[in-house]
């Protein structure tokens, strides 16, 4: 039973990957489309964000040493800082306030 | 003729690498939630092998973990899975792949691969950004979850070495360029918030499909530009 619901889970995700790639190209080119798939990564990577700063595994909000790292990596952004610096200058940032 | 290597494009698989590698220890937590909820490690590794999206794996897990039936776990997989079905749509014309490329290519759609890939500008970097973060997740995901299943919870938090925060930044280091724009910054902001509300109220991963919502209503109402909306 356990085996079944893998399997299933396996193929269905799958299935769901497949079928945003194989919207036909004249779909996609519609403007009510083309302006929506425009704006979805930005709404998404937001949203993903927030989710993986603020939100805790047992589903609730909390501020704690990620916020103070997404803190510095507005900074290193600001500063024009290289994709790397910025991403492991945060990991080190909520590394050491999880020292303090 | 030997084809020299664009540095741009050398930046791009450095990079994709970093988040390859931030993510990919996370299976590491997956392998020891999963043994822990009552799966056997095959099982454990199939779900990584198979179902390769990690809120969808957490998720079914998770549903086990708190005595649901293995068919609900599935169907919980599969809701949160939809998401990435809409970075497909955004993916298609942009990496442009046919036929079996196409069928091996699905199996890597997730966040992180979407999120190295859509804001290139070309589809040769779009492709590179895509199928280098996506395999070098592939191969660590699933190395890690069966390190993770083996050592059950014995292993170190990845969290401890502020990995979990890399993800976020890194997230936002993608999303910074659109962010000089009205409309997007727009968006953005709404987004996080609408997700940001969402977190106490559903599963792990609806969050970001909610938000999802916020730029299809976004996209089919604001019909004029920016400049003449009111």
């Amino acid at each position: 039973m356990i085996w079944a619901a893998v399997v299933g889970a396996g193929v269905g995700c799958y299935l769901l990957k497949l079928a945003g790639l194989s919207v036909p190209e004249r779909v996609l080119a519609r403007p009510l489309v083309a302006r929506i798939a425009d704006l979805v990564p930005v709404s998404l990577l937001a949203a993903l964000i927030a989710v993986q700063v603020f939100a805790t595994d047992d589903a609730s909000l909390v501020l704690d040493a990620r916020a103070v790292a997404l803190a510095a990596a507005v900074g290193l952004l600001v500063l024009r800082a290289p994709f790397l610096v910025v991403v492991f200058g945060a990991a080190v940032v909520a590394a050491v306030v999880r020292l303090l | 003729m030997a084809r020299s290597v664009d540095p741009a494009q050398r930046t791009i698989v450095r990079d994709s690498l970093a988040v390859g590698l931030a993510t990919g220890t996370y299976g590491l937590s997956f392998g020891a939630v999963g043994v822990s909820s009552g799966l056997d490690v095959a099982q454990t590794c199939a779900l990584s092998l198979l179902v390769f999206t990690g809120a969808s794996q957490f998720a079914f897990a998770g549903v086990l973990a708190a005595g649901g039936a293995p068919l609900a776990g599935a169907l919980t997989a599969l809701l949160l899975g939809s998401r990435n079905t809409l970075y497909g749509l955004r993916l298609a014309p942009l990496l442009g792949y046919r036929g079996g490329a196409r069928l091996g290519a699905a199996h890597l759609v997730i966040d992180e691969s979407t999120a190295m890939s859509v804001t290139r500008g070309s589809r040769a970097d779009a492709r590179i950004g895509f199928l280098t973060t996506g395999a070098s997740i592939f191969v660590l995901w699933n190395l890690a979850t069966l390190l993770g299943a083996l050592a059950g919870t014995t292993l170190g938090d990845p969290r401890s070495y502020g990995l979990d925060a890399a993800v976020g930044a890194a997230f936002l280091a993608l999303l910074w360029p659109r962010l000089d724009q009205p409309l997007p910054r727009a968006v953005a902001v709404l987004a996080a918030a609408v997700a940001i509300g969402a977190v106490p109220f559903t599963a792990a991963g609806v969050p970001v499909l909610v938000a999802g919502g916020v730029a299809v209503l976004v996209g089919a109402f604001a019909v004029r530009p920016p400049s003449s909306a009111t």
